[in-house]
């Protein structure tokens, strides 16, 4: 078990400085100075900055030198500074990342509880009307864009109807602590959170149907059947359960995805996260923040991915640990 | 034998096929008696609606199956006038069922423990605790070795015979009435085979239960059958005791089916001595090796060790042994599908495995492969004169020519030279392997490589294949090297056989001699495992 | 063939995703002929409602131009971007993958391990950052889409490659001594297309996704009007003027859900394994 956390890890490093290395390679595929690029656009930052970069970043040394100083920065955690934002990166990012977290991972626990429960039932009444309309449902959240949802969102439930606040972490102004805080920020987190919820609640469901329907065929299932078991008991111990295998491998691909929705989502209710730190970037064209922002999410879907991967080999006997 | 004594009773089942099948009914008029204390075998080949009846009597047809008339009585109900919750009462407590592959039958997930244990659970019986002591009782008396481990382990953890053992032991644990057994030993080689074989036999006579058996060869039915019925396209053809059908079958079809099993008598066969060697393998060494990652111990397992052996002009040789022996690496690496990491492989003049590149393909005429799986050895998407002209019109036959020369071919091996323009879909398992013996045939090789080119054929078909290969070697003046797991197979057609066991070939003599006076332990194992001695040499 | 199209239009999803792609493309194609002035110019004042004046029946946004003109040239982009993207993604994918299948060892797991990376980094996070720095174009938002989409590509010819590989009849070609080329391109690839074109029709649906996005953030190409971009503009006057953001989003629905129908059609009838229950 350490064995394979420790392989894994070290995978995970491997990567992790491979994409920097693809971030390295990123700034100066851009056209123009690479301190100027760094720094955003021309005319928004000074000379002197720009100097400063320079000389941080050793831009008049040959370029493995230059990775090797990237490479060493990012050992060290620093991603730089960014001028636009007058603060390190690491620290605007290190600010927004708890917010993002809360987003990401409801959205993820709704997506996975809803998706599993509507696509088994849809497997358990396969061709029936229930069947149909979970199909359909999930088909049009699959295709409808993730910024479009939300926007339909605000125009439902806080235009339409004043039901739930559509901007910001929590109601500014009004200082709640305790409980009141909590629920303020649970209030604001409903909208964001479920419209990524339900993309991926339709990606979930259309696998777990689809997954316990050839389950169902297997032989053991039969077995089970000839026992004289309830087929309840049969549907949960023994489909259900298989069936989810390959539902915890997809939940680790989409982590990349995961982060991508909550750029659009952020953006969208201005959820004070790094995805919406991602498109301020965007805005300002301060390309230092922007790549810092994409290597600590690459961090974070390799980490989830990890997760994933040690849930699938504690639920799956078949793949051993190395001991 | 009357219907008093029979514990569940059969009568005119008749079961309707889905529309759009190749007949109206799986099953068509069936009766038949399961008595306590007797083994019933139910014969037939693949498609003779035995499996169906084995189905119906557990009540787990598919839905698309109609049930068009007759009756299963079993304690003075119909079992096919109940309902679900009738079948659950049932089900496992009075009639239980192994399955034949013990691999996909078992859930992966579950520990072989709790799967026993689920038997009582469902049916609200004993307390937990002793659920598992009694799980642990069942695998001690199917003589799982270990059995408190075996309890714990995954089914992937254990070797085919002992998850078969496991699901025995849960078919058995509610001590059912009757055990309904669906070709319970098909997958398993055949030295399991037989222990499991005597395992049932053993637990049905200890335990009075009726068994309906399920299989397809008649070497297994010998062994343990009490009663025989055997089947075609639905219909039963003959039914009575064991020695009345298989010594004095009255059936043509029966007849038929009985000629086609290969016997253990070798026929005598011309000696070859003198003749010039057609391929030479010489200290052929081959370890797969995986795993071997940063943090991950190594898995070493030799395919082939040190094997030495050589085929003459015109003669076969068997290559015998069971899975996992080796025996189909071997034949991989003489066709040089894989290569050996120390050894020579000599085909004639030229040493086969010192060439590569072009020089390697061209090579590759002289020595051809028949393959095991008529399904999947030719490729869907092309037509058979292709698949058949590919090979010719590769080493430089203008297309025409090979196309012709391919129709010449379909008619060598039996088939119709208008099968060129069809495609491999539109045949049967048979006629693929004819296919597939016309591909090889094709690049005129001198020598054949037969992967267990029979194992997947029915009985009946396997014996034409058989005759046709041996036909066409004798014509051809082709040598062969004949993989087979199945030892009476390999007596009909090798000159000589060599015994593989762990990557090592263990004995090679020449066939009769093997027969008489097997010398290595493991030879004599095998040989006493094969089904049916008895009924043979009372039938001879 | 037959068979093929008698069980795709057994499948009513799949004929109704049919019927409006071929409706889609046909606005592609024709439809800046029915509006053959820019989409970009004003046409009436701005915040014009929907149904209120004749010729504008999808009113005007903050600007004063077209919605319904801005709809129809969005599609040419919408489809183009995703087609092309495809396509660059399946030249890239369809290669490795079939290498690293069928060859395997090193120069396969070198392969594996490349596409492995590509498929960790968070896609949508590359796609901005690569727009963003090679600056936002038609070309850098397709190369961007079809950098971030070939690795599932080559995931999938692999797998199918090496399962095939060592099917028998493959191993047939290899022992008639046929050549690498002839056996990976007339033995393997036919047998392994099936899942790749309903790969590629989800991955259509899923480029045209990726595109909205990038436009909505304004990464859309400035000289092009993108159904992305008209929602990303209306985004800010919701509020005052539902219709701006509401009609292009439900053409990008409709678009994406018809690709996704076929994509399901085509698995059903070139899947014969679902089809029927068993042999």
């Amino acid at each position: 078990m350490l064995a394979f956390i420790a392989q894994r890890l070290a995978k995970a490093i491997v990567v992790l400085f491979a994409i920097v290395v693809l971030n390295f390679m990123l700034i100066r595929m851009a056209p123009g100075d690479p301190a100027v690029v760094m720094a955003g656009e021309a005319g928004a930052s000074d000379q002197m900055f720009v100097n400063q970069l320079r000389e941080k970043f050793g831009l008049d040394k040959p370029l493995p030198e230059q990775l090797f100083i990237y490479v060493k920065g990012i050992a060290t955690l620093d991603l730089g500074f960014s001028f636009r934002q007058q603060a390190p990166v690491s620290q605007l990012i290190v600010e927004r990342l708890p917010a993002t977290l809360l987003l990401t991972l409801t959205a993820f626990a709704i997506s996975l509880l809803l998706g599993i429960l509507f696509g088994t039932l849809a497997a358990r009444f396969a061709g029936t009307w229930l069947d149909t309309a979970v199909t359909i449902f999930s088909l049009i959240f699959y295709a409808t864009p993730l910024f479009w949802v939300a926007l339909m969102a605000i125009l439902l439930f806080s235009v339409a109807v004043d039901w739930l606040p559509s901007f910001g972490y929590e109601t500014v102004g009004a200082n709640y602590t305790g409980l009141a805080h909590v629920l303020d920020v649970g209030a604001h987190l409903i909208l964001p959170a479920t419209t990524i919820g339900l993309f991926f609640m339709a990606t979930y469901s259309r696998m777990t149907r689809a997954s316990m329907l050839e389950v169902q065929r297997h032989d053991f299932v039969k077995t089970a059947r000839a026992k004289g078991l309830r087929n309840a008991v049969i549907q949960r111990r023994h489909v259900l359960r298989n069936a989810l295998l390959p539902v915890v491998t997809l939940a680790g691909l989409q982590a990349g995805t995961l982060v991508g929705g909550a750029v659009l989502t952020e953006t969208v209710f201005a959820w004070p996260g790094i995805g919406r730190l991602m498109y301020e970037a965007l805005l300002q064209r301060d390309y230092n923040l922007l790549l810092g922002v994409f290597v600590v999410c690459s961090a974070m879907v390799l980490a989830f991915n990890l997760i994933t991967d040690l849930i699938y080999r504690s639920v799956d006997p078949r793949i051993e640990f190395a001991s | 034998m009357s219907a008093a004594t029979a514990v569940v009773s059969i009568k005119n089942l008749k079961l309707a096929l889905p529309p759009g099948a190749d007949r109206r009914y799986a099953v068509d008029d069936v009766s038949l008696d399961l008595t306590p204390g007797k083994i019933l075998c139910v014969v037939g080949e693949s498609g003779s609606g035995k499996s169906m009846c084995a189905h119906a009597l557990m009540g787990l047809l598919p839905d698309t199956i109609g049930r068009e008339a007759g009756e299963i009585v079993y304690d003075g109900h119909n079992l096919l006038a109940l309902d679900e919750t009738g079948w659950l009462a049932l089900r496992g407590r009075h009639i239980a069922m192994v399955f034949q592959e013990p691999m996909t039958a078992l859930n992966p997930l579950m520990r072989i423990g709790e799967q026993i244990a689920e038997m009582f659970e469902a049916h609200n019986l004993l307390t937990p605790k002793e659920r598992t002591q009694k799980a642990l009782q069942l695998l001690r008396e199917v003589g799982l070795p270990d059995p408190e481990r075996s309890m714990r382990a995954y089914p992937h953890q254990l070797s085919g015979g002992q998850r078969q053992r496991a699901m025995i032991a849960m078919a058995l644990a509610l001590e059912p009435a009757v055990l309904v057994a669906d070709e319970p030993t098909t997958a398993l080689d055949v030295t399991t085979q037989a222990q499991i074989l005597k395992l049932i036999r053993d637990l049905q006579r200890s335990r009075n239960m009726a068994v309906m058996f399920i299989t397809h060869d008649f070497g297994v039915v010998a062994d343990i059958a009490d009663r025989v019925i055997v089947l075609q396209h639905g219909k039963v053809v003959e039914q009575g005791a064991a020695d009345d059908v298989l010594l004095r079958p009255q059936h043509s079809y029966t007849r038929a089916l009985l000629a086609a099993v290969p016997s253990m008598q070798p026929p005598q066969r011309a000696p070859l001595a003198g003749r010039a060697k057609a391929v030479e393998v010489v200290g052929l060494d081959k370890t797969y090796v995986s795993g071997g990652g940063w943090f991950q111990p190594e898995r070493r397992v030799r395919a082939a060790n040190e094997v030495n052996f050589d085929i003459l002009k015109g003669e076969t040789l068997g290559l015998v042994g069971e899975s996992g022996s080796g025996k189909s690496s071997v034949a991989r690496l003489v066709m040089r599908l894989i290569e050996p990491d120390q050894g020579t492989i000599r085909l004639g003049d030229i040493d086969f495995t010192r060439i590569g590149g072009k020089e390697l393909r061209k090579a590759r005429s002289r020595i051809q492969m028949i393959f095991q799986d008529p399904f999947a050895s030719l490729n869907p998407r092309r037509k058979v004169g292709n698949i058949i002209a590919d090979g010719p019109i590769a080493h430089g036959t203008d297309a025409a020519t090979a196309h012709k020369r391919a129709g010449e071919l379909l008619g060598l091996v039996g088939l119709n030279a208008s099968a060129l323009e069809r495609y491999p879909h539109e045949f049967s398992g048979g006629q693929r392997q004819r296919i597939g013996i016309a591909r090889a045939l094709a690049l005129e090789p001198e020598i054949i490589v037969a992967d267990e080119a029979v194992s997947a054929l029915d009985v009946s078909v396997q014996a034409q294949v058989l005759n046709l290969l041996e036909d066409l070697k004798k014509r051809l003046g082709l040598s062969m090297l004949f993989i087979t797991h199945d030892l009476r197979v390999a007596a009909q057609i090798c000159d000589r056989i060599a015994v593989m066991q762990r990557g090592a070939i263990v004995e090679l003599k020449p066939t009769a001699a093997l027969f008489s006076a097997p010398e290595h332990a493991y030879t004599r194992e095998l040989l006493a495992a094969v089904p049916g001695q008895t009924s043979s040499s009372r039938a001879a | 063939m037959m068979n093929f199209w008698r069980t795709m239009l057994r499948n009513p999803g799949g004929v109704i995703g049919l019927m409006i792609l071929i409706l889609a493309v046909a606005v592609a194609v024709f439809g800046p002929l029915l509006f053959p002035t820019s989409p970009w110019r004003m046409v009436q004042r701005p915040f014009l409602p929907p149904f209120t004046a004749p010729g504008l029946p999808l009113g005007t946004d903050a600007l004063g131009r077209d919605v319904l003109a801005g709809i129809v040239h969005g599609a040419r982009v919408s489809l183009l971007v995703g087609l092309v993207s495809t396509m660059a993604a399946l030249a890239v994918g369809i290669p490795v993958g079939a290498m690293a299948g069928y060859f395997g060892g090193r120069i396969g797991d070198a392969l594996m391990r490349f596409t492995e990376f590509f498929q960790t980094v968070p896609s949508f996070a590359l796609a901005i950052v690569l727009v963003a720095i090679l600056q936002p174009s038609i070309v850098s938002i397709v190369l961007a889409i079809a950098i971030v989409s070939w690795p599932p590509v080559a995931r999938l010819v692999r797998g199918e490659v090496l399962s095939l590989r060592t099917r028998e009849y493959v191993q047939a070609a290899v022992v008639t001594g046929q050549s690498h080329s002839w056996i990976i391109w007339r033995e393997i690839l036919p047998n392994a297309l099936s899942p790749v074109i309903v790969l590629a029709s989800l991955m259509v649906a899923t480029a045209i996704l990726l595109e909205s996005s990038l436009s909505f953030l304004g990464l859309g190409d400035p000289n092009l009007m993108s159904w992305g971009y008209m929602v990303g503009a209306g985004r800010t006057v919701i509020r005052q003027a539902w219709w701006i953001t509401v009609f292009p989003g439900i053409a990008i629905l409709i678009s994406v859900l018809a690709l996704n129908l076929i994509g399901e059609g085509l698995n059903d009838a070139l899947n014969p394994r679902l089809n029927k229950e068993g042999r």
